[in-house]
């Protein structure tokens, strides 16, 4: 960025006695002095307005993640200075049952539950896309669990509702099911998180119905012309006019769904139990840092995140020119 | 659609137009209560949860858990009484006052920090400005997990543990680069020749800003300034991690320890201090809903 700046400051001690010269010339206007990019004025202003964003990023991102990488390659308990043990956090996370179940629980939270929130997600807005009376209504009541879905109080009344003979489990005793509370149950305790993700379908849902509402109605009419049925328009319009929408909805999903924590953290104690069922990422680098202060171990556990975060990101922008279509593009 | 087929209607065929018009009707009827239907089904799904918590507040213990009714036999205030007598000797209101105070100061930080900076990106030119941009852009999809443990230890260093500081300064600082891209949008639809006209009159950037961006921004500041709201009352990770002492703990923070302090058969209160800790949340949605959903709609911010 500072290159044209100080490509001409370098280069001023040479172009001074030419310019004196060029003085006399009749088109002096022209290069008459190095015209500046950026006004003194500007750029001062721009790094005054700046300069708390600037100190937050230098302060509470940049340098703590240095800071992080280093801890991933020492022992440290918050109490003694960190002793440098090279790589063996990293091979000694991979050696770590809890650390692999974590990893497997939160994929399958990350698999299952992103694709069924999304795939509700679109089904309510495809409906309130019927652009019938009560449209906004129905959209803000399904939007409202997003909001809370993530807080304490929810966290604490799925815990009571799916308890032993809680009213979940009366509903499954009525019709004949009896596998008792999903607190409890190890196999149940990840469905049941599942199920309070899906719940908080309504931010997704109303991005989603902001894209539906963007696709021209021209194209379903020429499409009906053709005798195109429903199932035709949704493969053949709906899907590739609403891909980046649903391409932006999957990124901040999933990279969303990976840091879940609170309502893992609430409903099992803090334990990631029952059987560690319920031990997701998140939740294991907290007891590592935090209850054990092994403060290095959960370090290298941030970056294995870091980077496998980075990875799907990347892997989703390159798949995306594959199924996205940008309508700009094709014309 | 259905309004084209029934649109020509010549005298000649004016029975078969009836019908046709009759029969369209007919169909747009029955999509109208096949829609409501189905909305109607989500919408008893979708709010079942928040209104068993609310009804099970109200109802004896007894009957909360091996019981499928949904509104309440007996209603009852105790769980109410014993939520609001306050926790482990600390006042209820003192953690209302905690998570209100943090919420209102997360709010003035943010609005601070994330105007400026958004003035910054959308109207000035300065050196290093896009590549600033694209790391802030980065930011949004850095997990938070890779800073949480370096933040604790400098906080920690600077003894800044068991105060507000650590939940504050990253919303002074604008650390929240979700904020900041809504706003940028924003100015970005502003025209540029209220900027001329002002610099024409003399006036800086400060002024600029001051006089003719930022009153204009009202309503990114105010969607800004809700989310910003509810994500503090609701944060749990941080007040967790910083906060030591209860008498300047949070709602949830309370609410978690209240869980754990209970006895495990008290659910008519935990349930009543879940419905408090929310009761600011419902609040601010019931007034904030449009701007809220506006700002999801168009930035995309999550729920």
């Amino acid at each position: 960025m500072s290159s044209p700046q100080s490509a001409s400051a370098s280069g001023m001690t040479v172009a001074a006695p030419a310019q004196h010269l060029q003085r006399t010339d009749a088109e002096t206007p022209l290069k008459q002095k190095p015209q500046r990019k950026y006004s003194r004025a500007d750029t001062r202003a721009g790094f005054a307005f700046l300069s708390p964003w600037i100190l937050g990023f230098v302060g509470l991102t940049a340098f703590p993640m240095l800071a992080s990488l280093y801890l991933a390659f020492t022992d440290y308990n918050l109490f003694t200075s960190p002793t440098w043990v090279g790589w063996d956090n990293f091979v000694n996370l991979f050696n770590d049952p809890r650390f692999i179940q974590s990893a497997q629980v939160t994929a399958g939270y990350v698999l299952l539950g992103t694709p069924i929130k999304l795939a509700s997600a679109l089904a309510v807005a495809m409906l309130l896309n019927m652009k019938q009376r009560g449209q906004g209504a129905y959209r803000s009541i399904f939007y409202a669990p997003s909001l809370i879905g993530a807080s304490v109080s929810i966290a604490i009344v799925w815990k009571v509702m799916f308890t032993n003979d809680g009213i979940v489990d009366r509903i499954q005793q009525m019709v004949g099911i009896n596998i008792g509370g999903w607190v409890g149950n190890p196999a149940m305790s990840l469905p049941m998180l599942i199920l309070l993700a899906v719940w908080g379908f309504g931010a997704p849902m109303v991005i989603f119905l902001a894209g539906l509402k963007q696709i021209p109605a021209e194209l379903y009419e020429a499409a009906e012309c053709d005798g195109a049925g429903p199932v035709r328009k949704f493969v053949n319009i709906t899907m590739p006019m609403l891909s980046p929408v649903l391409f932006f909805n999957l990124l901040l999903e999933t990279i969303g769904a990976f840091q879940v924590f609170n309502s893992a953290f609430i409903i099992s104690g803090g334990t990631g139990g029952p059987a560690g069922s319920t031990m997701f990422y998140t939740l294991y680098l907290y007891l590592r840092g935090f209850q054990d202060f092994k403060m290095g171990y959960a370090s290298a556990m941030a970056w294995v995140l870091v980077i496998v975060v980075a990875l799907i990101t990347l892997i989703l922008f390159r798949t995306s020119k594959g199924w996205v279509h940008y309508t700009g593009d094709e014309r | 659609m259905t309004t084209l087929t029934a649109a020509p209607d010549t005298p000649s065929v004016d029975n078969e137009a009836i019908a046709r018009r009759a029969a369209a009707k007919n169909r747009r009827r029955v999509k109208a209560v096949v829609f409501h239907l189905v909305a109607l089904a989500a919408t008893i799904v979708v709010l079942y949860p928040a209104a068993w918590m609310v009804f099970a507040s109200m109802k004896p213990n007894s009957d909360i858990i091996g019981n499928t009714q949904l509104l309440p036999d007996v209603w009852t205030i105790e769980h109410y009484v014993s939520a609001l007598s306050g926790i482990g000797g600390v006042s209820f209101w003192t953690f209302f006052g905690n998570s209100m105070t943090l919420a209102v100061l997360s709010v003035v930080g943010t609005v601070l920090s994330s105007t400026v900076a958004a003035y910054a990106f959308a109207r000035i030119s300065f050196p290093g400005r896009n590549a600033m941009f694209a790391v802030m852009i980065g930011t949004l999809l850095l997990p938070f997990h890779v800073t949480i443990i370096p933040q604790y230890i400098l906080f920690n260093n600077l003894g800044m543990v068991n105060t507000y500081i650590p939940l504050l300064a990253p919303k002074f600082l604008a650390a929240e680069a979700f904020f900041i891209f809504l706003m940028i949008q924003f100015i970005r639809g502003i025209p540029r020749s209220l900027d001329e006209a002002a610099r024409i009159d003399g006036c800086g950037h400060g002024r600029t800003f001051w006089r003719i961006i930022l009153p204009l921004m009202r309503p990114a500041i105010v969607t800004s300034s809700i989310f910003t709201f509810i994500w503090s009352w609701n944060d749990f990770l941080g007040p967790l991690l910083y906060l030591k002492s209860p008498s300047l703990y949070t709602m949830p923070i309370a609410l978690r320890q209240y869980v754990d302090q209970t006895s495990v058969s008290d659910y008519g209160a935990q349930m009543a201090m879940a419905v408090l800790a929310l009761l600011p949340v419902m609040i601010f949605f019931v007034i904030f809903q449009r701007f809220l959903i506006n700002g999801v709609a168009t930035q995309g911010i999550k729920g």
